[in-house]
Protein backbone atom coordinates (compact mmCIF):
# COMPACT_ATOMS: atom_id res chain seq x y z
CA UNK A 1 0.00 0.00 0.00
CA UNK A 2 2.70 2.44 1.01
CA UNK A 3 4.68 1.38 -1.98
CA UNK A 4 1.75 1.96 -4.33
CA UNK A 5 1.06 5.41 -2.86
CA UNK A 6 4.72 6.31 -3.16
CA UNK A 7 4.75 5.09 -6.74
CA UNK A 8 1.57 6.99 -7.57
CA UNK A 9 2.90 10.16 -5.96
CA UNK A 10 6.13 9.85 -7.88
CA UNK A 11 4.21 9.35 -11.11
CA UNK A 12 2.07 12.39 -10.36
CA UNK A 13 5.12 14.57 -9.65
CA UNK A 14 6.83 13.36 -12.79
CA UNK A 15 3.74 14.03 -14.87
CA UNK A 16 3.33 17.56 -13.53
CA UNK A 17 7.03 18.27 -14.01
CA UNK A 18 6.81 16.99 -17.56
CA UNK A 19 3.73 19.11 -18.21
CA UNK A 20 5.42 22.20 -16.77
CA UNK A 21 8.58 21.70 -18.79
CA UNK A 22 6.69 21.01 -21.99
CA UNK A 23 4.64 24.20 -21.43
CA UNK A 24 7.87 26.11 -20.96
CA UNK A 25 9.33 24.68 -24.12
CA UNK A 26 6.38 25.01 -26.44
CA UNK A 27 5.10 28.25 -27.81
CA UNK A 28 1.73 29.76 -27.14
CA UNK A 29 -0.07 28.36 -30.20
CA UNK A 30 -2.12 31.51 -30.60
CA UNK A 31 0.83 33.92 -30.88
CA UNK A 32 3.12 34.42 -33.84
CA UNK A 33 5.69 37.02 -34.75
CA UNK A 34 6.26 38.90 -38.04
CA UNK A 35 9.03 41.19 -39.34
CA UNK A 36 11.45 40.46 -36.52
CA UNK A 37 14.66 42.47 -37.02
CA UNK A 38 17.53 44.11 -35.20
CA UNK A 39 19.14 47.42 -36.11
CA UNK A 40 22.86 46.65 -36.00
CA UNK A 41 25.13 49.21 -34.39
CA UNK A 42 28.94 49.21 -34.42
CA UNK A 43 31.40 49.17 -31.51
CA UNK A 44 29.37 46.59 -29.55
CA UNK A 45 26.84 49.32 -28.73
CA UNK A 46 23.41 48.31 -27.46
CA UNK A 47 21.08 47.53 -30.36
CA UNK A 48 17.29 47.55 -30.67
CA UNK A 49 15.07 44.63 -31.70
CA UNK A 50 11.73 45.14 -33.42
CA UNK A 51 8.86 42.84 -34.38
CA UNK A 52 5.12 42.65 -34.77
CA UNK A 53 3.58 40.27 -32.24
CA UNK A 54 0.24 38.88 -33.40
CA UNK A 55 -2.24 37.21 -31.08
CA UNK A 56 -4.69 35.01 -33.00
CA UNK A 57 -6.27 33.68 -29.80
CA UNK A 58 -9.35 34.59 -27.80
CA UNK A 59 -7.45 35.70 -24.70
CA UNK A 60 -4.96 38.48 -23.98
CA UNK A 61 -1.33 37.35 -24.13
CA UNK A 62 1.08 39.13 -21.82
CA UNK A 63 4.71 39.43 -22.95
CA UNK A 64 6.85 39.60 -19.83
CA UNK A 65 10.32 39.65 -21.33
CA UNK A 66 12.79 38.20 -23.79
CA UNK A 67 16.17 36.55 -23.72
CA UNK A 68 18.85 35.49 -26.18
CA UNK A 69 22.05 33.50 -25.91
CA UNK A 70 23.64 36.19 -28.12
CA UNK A 71 23.12 39.03 -25.62
CA UNK A 72 23.91 39.32 -21.92
CA UNK A 73 20.92 41.57 -21.41
CA UNK A 74 17.58 41.88 -23.21
CA UNK A 75 15.13 44.42 -21.86
CA UNK A 76 11.70 45.52 -22.95
CA UNK A 77 11.89 49.31 -23.40
CA UNK A 78 9.78 52.12 -24.66
CA UNK A 79 10.95 55.42 -26.12
CA UNK A 80 8.79 58.37 -25.34
CA UNK A 81 8.67 61.93 -26.57
CA UNK A 82 7.52 64.41 -23.95
CA UNK A 83 7.68 68.15 -24.69
CA UNK A 84 10.33 67.56 -27.31
CA UNK A 85 12.52 65.47 -25.01
CA UNK A 86 13.24 61.86 -25.85
CA UNK A 87 13.34 59.45 -22.91
CA UNK A 88 13.60 55.70 -22.51
CA UNK A 89 11.69 53.76 -19.93
CA UNK A 90 11.71 50.13 -18.91
CA UNK A 91 8.50 48.21 -19.50
CA UNK A 92 7.43 45.45 -17.13
CA UNK A 93 5.09 43.70 -19.54
CA UNK A 94 3.23 44.23 -22.78
CA UNK A 95 -0.30 42.93 -23.40
CA UNK A 96 -1.13 41.63 -26.87
CA UNK A 97 -4.92 41.95 -27.24
CA UNK A 98 -7.03 39.00 -28.36
CA UNK A 99 -7.19 38.88 -32.16
CA UNK A 100 -4.89 41.90 -32.24
CA UNK A 101 -1.25 42.77 -32.52
CA UNK A 102 1.37 45.04 -30.99
CA UNK A 103 4.24 46.54 -32.95
CA UNK A 104 7.67 46.87 -31.50
CA UNK A 105 8.83 49.62 -33.87
CA UNK A 106 11.40 52.46 -34.01
CA UNK A 107 10.41 55.34 -31.74
CA UNK A 108 8.23 53.18 -29.46
CA UNK A 109 8.41 49.73 -27.89
CA UNK A 110 11.62 47.83 -28.56
CA UNK A 111 13.89 45.17 -27.13
CA UNK A 112 17.10 46.76 -25.90
CA UNK A 113 19.92 44.28 -26.57
CA UNK A 114 23.16 44.86 -24.67
CA UNK A 115 26.43 43.09 -23.96
CA UNK A 116 26.58 40.84 -27.04
CA UNK A 117 28.24 37.53 -26.13
CA UNK A 118 29.98 37.42 -29.53
CA UNK A 119 30.24 39.90 -32.44
CA UNK A 120 26.87 40.29 -34.16
CA UNK A 121 26.84 41.72 -37.71
CA UNK A 122 24.34 42.59 -40.44
CA UNK A 123 23.10 39.45 -42.19
CA UNK A 124 23.15 37.39 -38.99
CA UNK A 125 20.08 35.77 -37.44
CA UNK A 126 19.73 36.18 -33.70
CA UNK A 127 17.56 33.55 -31.97
CA UNK A 128 15.32 35.27 -29.42
CA UNK A 129 13.05 33.72 -26.82
CA UNK A 130 9.91 35.70 -26.02
CA UNK A 131 8.52 34.90 -22.57
CA UNK A 132 4.81 35.11 -21.84
CA UNK A 133 2.99 35.34 -18.51
CA UNK A 134 1.41 31.88 -18.94
CA UNK A 135 4.90 30.36 -18.91
CA UNK A 136 5.09 29.74 -22.62
CA UNK A 137 8.10 30.70 -24.67
CA UNK A 138 8.15 31.62 -28.34
CA UNK A 139 11.42 31.17 -30.19
CA UNK A 140 11.91 33.65 -33.05
CA UNK A 141 14.87 34.44 -35.31
CA UNK A 142 15.56 38.19 -35.60
CA UNK A 143 17.31 39.32 -38.83
CA UNK A 144 20.20 41.71 -38.25
CA UNK A 145 19.99 44.70 -40.64
CA UNK A 146 22.51 47.54 -41.21
CA UNK A 147 22.40 50.63 -38.98
CA UNK A 148 20.83 52.78 -41.70
CA UNK A 149 18.11 50.32 -42.76
CA UNK A 150 14.62 51.80 -42.70
CA UNK A 151 13.15 48.40 -41.80
CA UNK A 152 12.76 44.85 -43.09
CA UNK B 1 -15.92 92.41 -72.03
CA UNK B 2 -12.86 90.70 -73.42
CA UNK B 3 -10.12 90.05 -70.91
CA UNK B 4 -7.52 90.47 -73.63
CA UNK B 5 -8.18 94.14 -74.13
CA UNK B 6 -9.15 95.03 -70.64
CA UNK B 7 -6.86 96.92 -68.26
CA UNK B 8 -7.90 94.17 -65.86
CA UNK B 9 -5.42 91.94 -67.71
CA UNK B 10 -2.53 94.13 -66.55
CA UNK B 11 -3.82 94.06 -63.03
CA UNK B 12 -3.86 90.27 -63.12
CA UNK B 13 -0.32 90.14 -64.46
CA UNK B 14 0.87 92.58 -61.80
CA UNK B 15 -0.80 90.55 -59.07
CA UNK B 16 0.83 87.35 -60.38
CA UNK B 17 4.24 89.05 -60.41
CA UNK B 18 3.76 90.31 -56.84
CA UNK B 19 2.80 86.84 -55.73
CA UNK B 20 5.91 85.38 -57.36
CA UNK B 21 8.13 87.96 -55.68
CA UNK B 22 6.50 87.23 -52.33
CA UNK B 23 7.14 83.51 -52.80
CA UNK B 24 10.78 84.10 -53.60
CA UNK B 25 11.25 86.28 -50.52
CA UNK B 26 9.36 83.99 -48.17
CA UNK B 27 9.65 80.34 -49.20
CA UNK B 28 6.77 78.16 -48.17
CA UNK B 29 8.62 76.33 -45.41
CA UNK B 30 7.18 73.04 -44.27
CA UNK B 31 9.28 72.93 -41.09
CA UNK B 32 9.06 75.52 -38.30
CA UNK B 33 10.62 78.84 -39.31
CA UNK B 34 12.92 80.00 -36.47
CA UNK B 35 14.77 82.74 -38.36
CA UNK B 36 15.65 85.54 -35.95
CA UNK B 37 14.67 83.46 -32.92
CA UNK B 38 17.83 81.39 -32.45
CA UNK B 39 21.46 82.54 -32.63
CA UNK B 40 23.90 81.77 -35.44
CA UNK B 41 25.84 78.51 -35.35
CA UNK B 42 28.84 78.85 -33.05
CA UNK B 43 30.94 76.18 -31.35
CA UNK B 44 34.44 74.94 -30.76
CA UNK B 45 34.57 71.14 -30.50
CA UNK B 46 36.32 67.98 -31.68
CA UNK B 47 35.09 66.02 -34.71
CA UNK B 48 34.91 62.22 -34.98
CA UNK B 49 38.39 62.13 -36.49
CA UNK B 50 39.78 63.84 -33.39
CA UNK B 51 40.35 67.19 -35.12
CA UNK B 52 39.42 70.53 -33.51
CA UNK B 53 36.58 72.17 -35.45
CA UNK B 54 34.51 75.34 -35.17
CA UNK B 55 31.30 76.53 -36.84
CA UNK B 56 33.46 78.40 -39.38
CA UNK B 57 34.57 75.03 -40.82
CA UNK B 58 30.98 74.42 -41.93
CA UNK B 59 30.29 77.83 -43.53
CA UNK B 60 29.07 77.19 -47.06
CA UNK B 61 27.24 74.03 -45.99
CA UNK B 62 23.62 73.71 -44.91
CA UNK B 63 23.96 72.31 -41.38
CA UNK B 64 21.58 70.10 -39.41
CA UNK B 65 22.42 70.07 -35.70
CA UNK B 66 21.21 67.22 -33.50
CA UNK B 67 22.00 66.28 -29.90
CA UNK B 68 22.21 62.54 -29.18
CA UNK B 69 24.43 59.73 -27.92
CA UNK B 70 25.62 56.39 -29.21
CA UNK B 71 24.13 54.21 -26.43
CA UNK B 72 20.77 55.29 -27.83
CA UNK B 73 19.64 52.32 -29.94
CA UNK B 74 16.17 53.53 -30.87
CA UNK B 75 15.40 57.24 -31.30
CA UNK B 76 18.86 58.51 -32.36
CA UNK B 77 19.20 55.87 -35.12
CA UNK B 78 15.61 56.57 -36.20
CA UNK B 79 16.46 60.27 -36.63
CA UNK B 80 19.74 59.52 -38.42
CA UNK B 81 17.99 57.05 -40.76
CA UNK B 82 15.38 59.71 -41.62
CA UNK B 83 18.16 62.17 -42.46
CA UNK B 84 20.11 59.52 -44.41
CA UNK B 85 16.99 58.80 -46.49
CA UNK B 86 16.49 62.51 -47.20
CA UNK B 87 20.16 62.98 -48.19
CA UNK B 88 19.92 59.97 -50.54
CA UNK B 89 16.87 61.52 -52.19
CA UNK B 90 18.64 64.90 -52.60
CA UNK B 91 21.28 63.28 -54.77
CA UNK B 92 24.38 65.35 -55.57
CA UNK B 93 23.01 68.42 -53.75
CA UNK B 94 23.39 66.54 -50.45
CA UNK B 95 27.16 67.09 -50.71
CA UNK B 96 26.38 70.63 -49.53
CA UNK B 97 24.69 69.35 -46.35
CA UNK B 98 26.31 68.24 -43.09
CA UNK B 99 24.55 66.61 -40.17
CA UNK B 100 26.35 67.47 -36.92
CA UNK B 101 25.63 64.81 -34.28
CA UNK B 102 26.66 66.35 -30.95
CA UNK B 103 27.11 63.80 -28.19
CA UNK B 104 25.45 64.53 -24.85
CA UNK B 105 27.35 61.56 -23.36
CA UNK B 106 31.05 62.43 -23.84
CA UNK B 107 32.12 59.98 -21.11
CA UNK B 108 31.15 56.95 -23.21
CA UNK B 109 31.27 58.54 -26.65
CA UNK B 110 34.98 58.51 -27.33
CA UNK B 111 36.17 59.76 -30.72
CA UNK B 112 36.53 56.21 -32.20
CA UNK B 113 33.07 55.08 -30.98
CA UNK B 114 31.50 58.28 -32.28
CA UNK B 115 33.25 57.80 -35.63
CA UNK B 116 32.04 54.21 -36.05
CA UNK B 117 28.53 55.19 -35.03
CA UNK B 118 28.01 58.18 -37.35
CA UNK B 119 29.67 56.59 -40.38
CA UNK B 120 27.37 53.57 -40.06
CA UNK B 121 24.51 55.90 -41.04
CA UNK B 122 25.81 58.30 -43.68
CA UNK B 123 29.14 59.79 -44.80
CA UNK B 124 27.68 63.29 -44.42
CA UNK B 125 27.07 62.84 -40.69
CA UNK B 126 29.83 64.27 -38.49
CA UNK B 127 30.16 63.35 -34.83
CA UNK B 128 31.10 66.17 -32.46
CA UNK B 129 32.33 65.90 -28.90
CA UNK B 130 34.03 68.20 -26.45
CA UNK B 131 34.37 69.06 -22.81
CA UNK B 132 31.25 68.83 -20.66
CA UNK B 133 31.35 72.65 -20.65
CA UNK B 134 31.52 73.03 -24.43
CA UNK B 135 28.61 70.63 -24.90
CA UNK B 136 26.55 72.31 -22.17
CA UNK B 137 27.18 75.74 -23.73
CA UNK B 138 26.14 74.60 -27.20
CA UNK B 139 22.99 72.96 -25.82
CA UNK B 140 22.15 76.09 -23.83
CA UNK B 141 22.65 78.29 -26.91
CA UNK B 142 19.86 76.38 -28.67
CA UNK B 143 17.77 75.74 -25.54
CA UNK B 144 18.36 72.03 -25.90
CA UNK B 145 18.08 69.86 -22.81
CA UNK B 146 19.86 66.68 -21.72
CA UNK B 147 20.19 64.77 -18.49
CA UNK B 148 21.89 61.43 -17.76
CA UNK B 149 19.51 59.07 -15.92
CA UNK B 150 20.42 56.74 -13.06
CA UNK B 151 21.82 53.37 -14.18
CA UNK B 152 19.04 50.90 -14.96
CA UNK B 153 20.89 47.60 -14.59
CA UNK B 154 23.69 45.81 -12.75
CA UNK B 155 26.18 46.66 -15.50
CA UNK B 156 25.77 50.37 -14.79
CA UNK B 157 24.26 51.16 -18.19
CA UNK B 158 22.38 54.41 -18.23
CA UNK B 159 20.16 56.36 -20.62
CA UNK B 160 20.35 60.06 -21.34
CA UNK B 161 17.14 62.03 -21.76
CA UNK B 162 17.71 64.59 -24.50
CA UNK B 163 15.99 67.09 -26.76
CA UNK B 164 14.96 65.52 -30.02
CA UNK B 165 14.87 68.62 -32.23
CA UNK B 166 16.95 69.05 -35.39
CA UNK B 167 18.20 72.63 -35.86
CA UNK B 168 18.69 73.67 -39.48
CA UNK B 169 21.20 76.40 -40.43
CA UNK B 170 21.75 77.99 -43.84
CA UNK B 171 25.12 78.24 -45.63
CA UNK B 172 25.92 81.43 -43.69
CA UNK B 173 25.32 79.75 -40.34
CA UNK B 174 22.01 81.49 -39.60
CA UNK B 175 19.44 79.41 -37.73
CA UNK B 176 16.52 78.98 -40.13
CA UNK B 177 14.34 75.98 -39.34
CA UNK B 178 13.44 73.47 -36.65
CA UNK B 179 12.55 69.85 -37.44
CA UNK B 180 11.38 67.19 -34.99
CA UNK B 181 11.34 63.37 -35.14
CA UNK B 182 7.71 63.83 -36.20
CA UNK B 183 8.68 65.81 -39.32
CA UNK B 184 8.23 63.73 -42.47
CA UNK B 185 11.10 62.99 -44.84
CA UNK B 186 9.25 64.93 -47.54
CA UNK B 187 8.96 68.04 -45.36
CA UNK B 188 12.69 67.95 -44.53
CA UNK B 189 13.59 67.24 -48.18
CA UNK B 190 11.41 70.10 -49.43
CA UNK B 191 13.04 72.67 -47.14
CA UNK B 192 16.62 71.42 -47.57
CA UNK B 193 16.22 71.62 -51.35
CA UNK B 194 15.35 75.31 -50.93
CA UNK B 195 18.23 75.97 -48.54
CA UNK B 196 20.86 74.38 -50.81
CA UNK B 197 19.38 76.40 -53.67
CA UNK B 198 18.12 73.46 -55.70
CA UNK B 199 14.59 74.89 -55.97
CA UNK B 200 12.56 77.74 -54.54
Amino acid sequence: MTFTLHKMLRAAICASLLAASSAAMTATPSVHVEHAWIRWLPANLPAAGYATIVNDGDGVQRLTGASSADYGSVMLHRSRLAQGDSTMEMVDHLDIPAHGSVKLAPGGYHLMLSHATHPVKPGDKVPMRLHFADGSVLQVDFSVLPANAAGP
Amino acid sequence: MSLRRSPFRWLLAAAALLLLAACAAHPQWQLDDVQGHLPDLKFSMTNDLGQPVTAADYRGKVVLLYFGYTHCPDVCPLTLVHLHTVLQKMGKAADDVRVLFVTVDPARDTVPVLHQYVTAFDPRVVGLTGTQDAIAQLAKRYRAFYKPETPNDKAGDYDVTHSSAIYVFDREGHARLLATPGSSNDEILHDLDILVGKSS
